[in-house]
């Protein structure tokens, strides 16, 4: 991996992005049918934070990261992104918890997909293996996805994300479907390229751990609700096992599992 | 070893074949030996009639490919990308699907006579089914899950069809064109052994008009040649067009 951590001073709480993008959505439903999802969120991101969003399943996380991904409408309410009520879907990049490569284009011609509007085409090569170095794959962008591992297709669906400069970075269970280690480096990895690049970044996650390794800030949905909002303020790079993150995600947990 | 391997048999049954003619066991008029075919062979190439028939025969096939074969795959891409579309013609289609193709024989040589048409016109409605109900399937069965994120990435709606839905149906459309080249030569076959005036099947029915067994089975031989020579185009054009599937990638 060639982005080191230490080259930043990750002080998040005075972090000032020019590239990422503030959210602010008033009073958002979203109802399938007859079954409310979500009822009328209010909820402001600056520009730049670390967010994750945790809660049981059927809390509405992802319908949530849907509306935010402009995949799905709100029934009601308003979403703006920079202050825009339209025009902002590409401003932000989402990743799924599957990598979804396309397996019949390469590596680079998958992380392209990001880079829908480039018209050069050497320019969007040059952009694509600049964004596969990122995520640590340099030498691989003539492969087939069939041939890579699970860690690493998701590391080609990071890039893909990457490549277009997002303003917002939405993940959907990204690691989801990882083992523990890889996890954990694809976590160092999402982390780094946040500091590098200062877009804004939404997790959904059911793991309390991982959001409070990675973010500033923990948003509890409960029944299409926001039901806590809790600041993280830890230095980073987190230790694992630091005390001050155990008592936080035993507060979370608790929320969690009460009821 | 492993490439003698699988000649092993054909070689064989040669070579019984070769000497069950030389000791008289098999008699001329009912199956020629090998030796008096390859000679049969060379006798019509020579003649140059040979290649008039194959080249006639060949033309035929392709170009009733290339009209049924290109009718199935646009309708079954339409009836795949659109509900509509498939409402208004599946089941119409499924019902004629179910007509052998070939039972058409007598009412085309009544509307075309025995004239190209009717040859083109049979050719292409054997391979119109198989691509079309592959082509449709590969269509329906393109990831949900790429189409999303084709969406979420801000493709068009071009761009979709052709980085996402055509490429993920491309491996079905290969087994619907693998299919119906054996049906464009079997219906090619039928159509010119009963009615024609030039091609393979011609020079068949014309041999075994004049008793000429050994005749007969050269273009037998053809026949199995040319299906055999289309399949493995098509498997070489399967590998190329499929490289990135592991099912298909060179071992």
């Amino acid at each position: 991996m060639n982005v080191s951590v230490l080259d930043h001073t990750p002080d998040t709480n005075v972090r000032f992005s020019s590239v990422g993008a503030a959210v602010s959505l008033r009073g958002v439903t979203k109802a399938f049918g007859q079954q409310k999802v979500l009822h009328g969120i209010d909820l402001g991101i600056p520009a730049g934070q670390f967010v994750a969003i945790v809660g049981r399943s059927g809390c509405g996380k992802s319908t949530l990261l849907r509306l935010l991904a402009g995949l799905d409408q709100p029934t009601g309410g308003r979403i703006e992104i920079d202050g825009l009520e339209t025009g902002w879907r590409e401003r932000v990049r989402l990743m799924f918890q599957e990598p979804r490569l396309l397996p019949w284009q390469r590596v680079a011609a998958n992380v392209e997909v990001g880079l829908t509007h480039a018209r050069d085409g050497n320019d969007r090569r040059r952009q694509a293996i600049e964004a596969i170095e990122q995520v640590g794959l340099s030498g691989r962008e003539k492969e087939w996805p069939s041939i890579l591992s699970g860690g690493q297709k998701q590391r080609v669906a990071l890039a893909r994300a990457l490549v277009s400069h997002p303003g917002i970075l939405a993940f959907d269970e990204p690691l989801g479907a990882l083992d523990a280690l890889t996890r954990i480096e694809m976590q160092t990895l999402i982390e780094q390229v946040w500091l590098d690049k200062g877009f804004t970044a939404i997790v959904v996650t059911h793991d309390v751990t991982e959001a409070v390794a990675l973010a500033d800030r923990i948003l509890l949905l409960d029944a299409g609700r926001v039901a806590m909002d809790v600041t993280v303020d830890l230095p980073r790079p987190r230790r694992r096992g630091d005390p001050a993150a155990a008592a936080i995600e035993g507060r979370i947990l608790e929320r969690l599992l009460e009821r | 070893m492993k490439r003698v391997l699988p000649w092993i048999v054909p070689a064989g049954i040669l070579l019984v074949w070769q000497a069950l003619s030389q000791f008289g066991l098999l008699s001329g008029q009912v199956m020629p030996a090998p030796t008096a075919v390859a000679e049969a062979f060379w006798r019509v190439t020579r003649s140059g009639e040979l290649w008039r028939d194959i080249e006639i025969s060949t033309w035929r096939a392709f170009a009733g490919f290339a009209i049924g074969g290109g009718i199935g795959f646009a309708l079954g891409m339409l009836n795949g990308l659109s509900r509509l579309s498939e409402k208004l013609t599946d089941s119409t289609l499924q019902m004629v699907r179910n007509i052998p193709h070939l039972a058409l024989i007598p009412l085309v040589i009544l509307w075309f006579g025995i004239g190209e048409e009717a040859k083109l016109f049979l050719v292409a409605l054997g391979v119109f089914f198989p691509i079309y109900v592959n082509t449709l399937h590969g269509v329906r069965s393109v990831d949900r899950q790429l189409l999303e994120m084709g969406r979420a990435y801000g493709m068009s709606e071009r761009a979709i069809f052709w980085r996402v839905v055509f490429p993920g149906a491309l491996p079905s459309i290969f087994v619907g064109v693998r299919y119906g080249l054996g049906i464009m030569w079997l219906t090619l076959i039928v159509a010119e052994t009963i009615s024609a005036s030039s091609g393979i099947g011609f020079m068949a029915m014309n041999a075994r008009e004049f008793m000429m067994v050994d005749v007969v089975v050269v273009s037998i031989l053809i026949y199995a040649a040319l299906g055999k020579i289309a399949d493995s185009v098509a498997r070489l054009l399967e590998r190329t067009c499929l490289a990135w599937n592991p099912v298909y990638a060179e071992v």
